[in-house]
């Protein structure tokens, strides 16, 4: 186990920079979630950091020791690939005991560990299968397996769950914490999908267009996101965003195009007048006379929750009830953000205000 | 709009019922045999009716212009007691074995090297298959004027090397004859080879060799133990072919040495020709030409065997 540092590490594939200065500390037996969308450079620093890119400038180092010209394989880290990448002409034993071979293990050193790690995964039973004859929940820990023989100082997982039907997904993300939670090993792990990362991660790191939007804990960028990027990614269904002007003389209030009145607790001083981006998560959203009236188009229940989509002047926004209403589309509704859960947003950078 | 559709279509007692002709005529056997006829026809009447042929005139003491009597094993008795014979059954093995090998180790090579990313890596690609678009008889006269003995272009800058002090006789003297001709049949099976196996090469996906990386494997393991063992089933089928095309080859050695000097070079289907066409004694020829069979199926059979053994290849029943 080993801590981590990324520190304002730059990636350019010829002229076109795809990180622009990445630096994320991450502490020994952490679970870390680079989360973003694609194209945001989350894989290519998962990448740089087991040793398959190059940096480009910027330093990585695992404990102590700088990697940046470092050999992949002697980083002592171990990563699971987004399609397994088990070594298809090898039986599931000789796909985990392969680095330890490579390494000059002798067979009883393979045998041993790889019963461990088939023990801990439940994979006895599948030992001299071939990758071909096993589904893909049982390949995906085969390919865990794989890392844990290693034993190594960090885990890394590229959207490891991608390839798996929904149902899977959940119950091997469960699988993944419990290994981490057992292991305590050091993990960076990359998904695209914010469940995964709220679900899982110790800290989230958020990024988009090779800078990291922000860092924290999952329900930190829940409550707090610095920024109009985070708001709208984590949380699912995504915050309702509505355009509006700041008043803050007196009890302040957000006043939207059509004059509708949008309640906040406090405000930013002297800022009266001000655009800005007023934001309320579906969940924080409820039925109230004094609310803001708007036209419920879709009704969706999932049975745990009831979503709806309503219009408000031109725009949509969504609503999350747990408790059950009796509203058709079509019926005028009265809405009110709780205010102590609405956030501000700079109109020009998206900033939280 | 206005009009309506008023002839419905008439039902009929015969439609009802029905035929046994229309059962048939929807089956879906009946019909797949209409559609494998042409193809079946195509093969028994240009592959198996001449291959029936041959065999059945190597039984037959036929000439050209006379068709022939049945003689049994006639023509193989004498072919066994032929020295002439065993020499083109000896060249040709050893012909087949040494360039195929050679296109083997060279086109795996040539594979490995333009998988790589490189400049210009189509054109590259694509340059090494000139050899094998070039027709065999057009570049059977270049090399035939590579080899020439007066002439060569080998002996000439080798003299101005000051490495040998005369020309080196490349046809004429039976081993460097031997080497010359294999030589050409290299240059010519290399493409082949290279093409194919990099064609296998890029099923290998990339995070395999990411995977062994990160495993700890040297660019010598992730050969050996991932490039190797996933290539073998093309490897199997490219040397197979690879096999064929160089036992049965004709056009190069006819082109370049016609069999000499004194038989050296005479392989089995040039010898079958020459017998057979030429000295019009078509039963021995096609007897020459039959008795190529057997190694063919063992070699055939070689490759068969080879690919079957994979068992990872062929997937699990309880996916």
């Amino acid at each position: 186990m080993s801590s981590v540092h990324i520190r304002d590490v730059r990636k350019s594939f010829g002229n076109f920079e795809v990180l622009h200065g990445v630096t994320v500390p991450i502490e020994d037996g952490e679970f870390v979630v680079l989360v973003g969308p694609s194209g945001c450079g989350k894989s290519t620093l998962l990448r740089m950091l087991a040793g398959l890119e190059n940096i480009t400038s910027g330093t990585i180092s695992i404990g102590d020791r700088v990697v940046n010209n470092v050999q992949p394989k002697e980083r002592d880290i171990a990563m699971v690939f987004q399609n397994y990448a088990l070594y298809p002409h090898m039986t599931v034993a000789d796909n985990m005991g392969f680095s330890l071979k490579l390494r000059g293990a002798d067979t009883d050193e393979i045998n041993k560990r790889v019963k461990r790690a088939s023990e801990i995964l439940a994979l006895t039973p599948l030992l001299d299968r071939f990758p071909r004859q096993l589904s893909g929940g049982q390949r995906q820990r085969v390919a865990m397996g794989r890392a844990i023989v290693r034993d190594p100082q960090v885990f890394l997982f590229d959207e490891p769950l991608s390839n798996l039907d929904a149902k899977l997904r959940v119950a091997m993300r469960a699988e993944i914490k419990e290994l981490h939670q057992r292991l305590k090993t050091t993990t960076v792990y990359v998904t695209h999908d914010q469940i995964e990362a709220m679900t899982m991660a110790d800290k989230i790191v958020v990024m988009h267009d090779g800078i990291v939007e922000q860092m924290g804990s999952p329900l930190d960028l829940y409550d707090k996101p610095d920024n109009q990027f985070v708001a709208g990614f984590i949380g699912s269904p995504a915050m309702n965003f509505l355009d509006g002007t700041l008043k803050a003389n007196g009890q302040p209030y957000v006043e939207l195009d059509n004059g509708a009145r949008l309640p906040l607790t406090t405000a930013p001083t002297a800022s009266d007048g001000r655009p800005v981006v007023y934001g309320v998560r579906p969940e924080h959203l409820e039925f109230a006379s004094d609310g803001i009236e708007a036209e419920i188009i879709v009704v969706e229940p999932t049975g745990s929750e009831t979503q709806i989509v309503a219009r408000l002047g031109k725009q949509d926004i969504i609503a999350v009830f747990r408790d059950r209403h009796d509203v058709n589309p079509g019926d005028k509704v009265h809405l009110r953000p709780r205010a102590v859960s609405t956030h501000l947003f700079d109109k020009d950078n998206g900033r939280r205000l | 709009m206005s009009t309506v559709q008023t002839s419905m279509p008439v039902r009929t007692s015969a439609e009802e019922e029905v035929s046994s002709w229309s059962r048939l005529r929807t089956n879906r056997n009946f019909v797949a045999l209409w559609f494998m006829m042409p193809a079946g026809a195509f093969l028994i009447l240009f592959l198996a009716y001449p291959l029936g042929l041959g065999v059945w005139m190597s039984f037959t003491d036929a000439r050209i212009g006379r068709s022939g009597a049945f003689i049994g094993l006639e023509n193989y008795e004498w072919l066994w007691d032929d020295a002439i014979f065993w020499l083109s059954v000896f060249n040709t093995v050893l012909y087949t074995v040494v360039a195929s090998a050679i296109k083997f180790a060279i086109g795996l090579y040539l594979a490995l090297l333009l998988n790589r990313n490189m400049p210009f890596k189509a054109f590259i690609r694509s340059i090494v298959l000139i050899p094998f678009i070039v027709p065999t008889v057009l570049s059977a006269i270049a090399f035939w004027w590579i080899y020439d003995s007066q002439f060569s272009i080998i002996s000439w800058s080798l003299t101005r090397l000051g490495l040998i002090s005369h020309n080196i006789d490349f046809l004429g003297d039976p081993n460097s004859a031997r080497a010359s001709v294999i030589v050409a049949n290299i240059w010519r099976g290399v493409p082949f080879v290279a093409i194919t196996l990099l064609a296998g090469l890029q099923t290998v996906s990339p995070s395999l060799y990411e995977a062994a990386t990160l495993d700890g494997a040297t660019s010598w393991q992730r050969f050996r133990y991932i490039t190797y063992p996933l290539l073998t089933p093309i490897i199997a089928v490219v040397m197979t072919f690879s096999v064929l095309f160089t036992f049965t080859d004709f056009q190069l050695i006819w082109a370049l040495t016609r069999g000499g000097p004194v038989n050296a070079t005479h392989l089995m289907a040039t010898l079958s020709y020459q017998r057979g066409i030429i000295s019009g004694r078509l039963g021995e020829g096609a007897a020459i030409a039959t008795a190529m069979i057997p190694f063919l199926l063992v070699a055939i059979a070689i490759s068969w065997f080879g690919m079957q053994r994979r068992k990872w290849q062929q997937g699990g029943n309880n996916d």
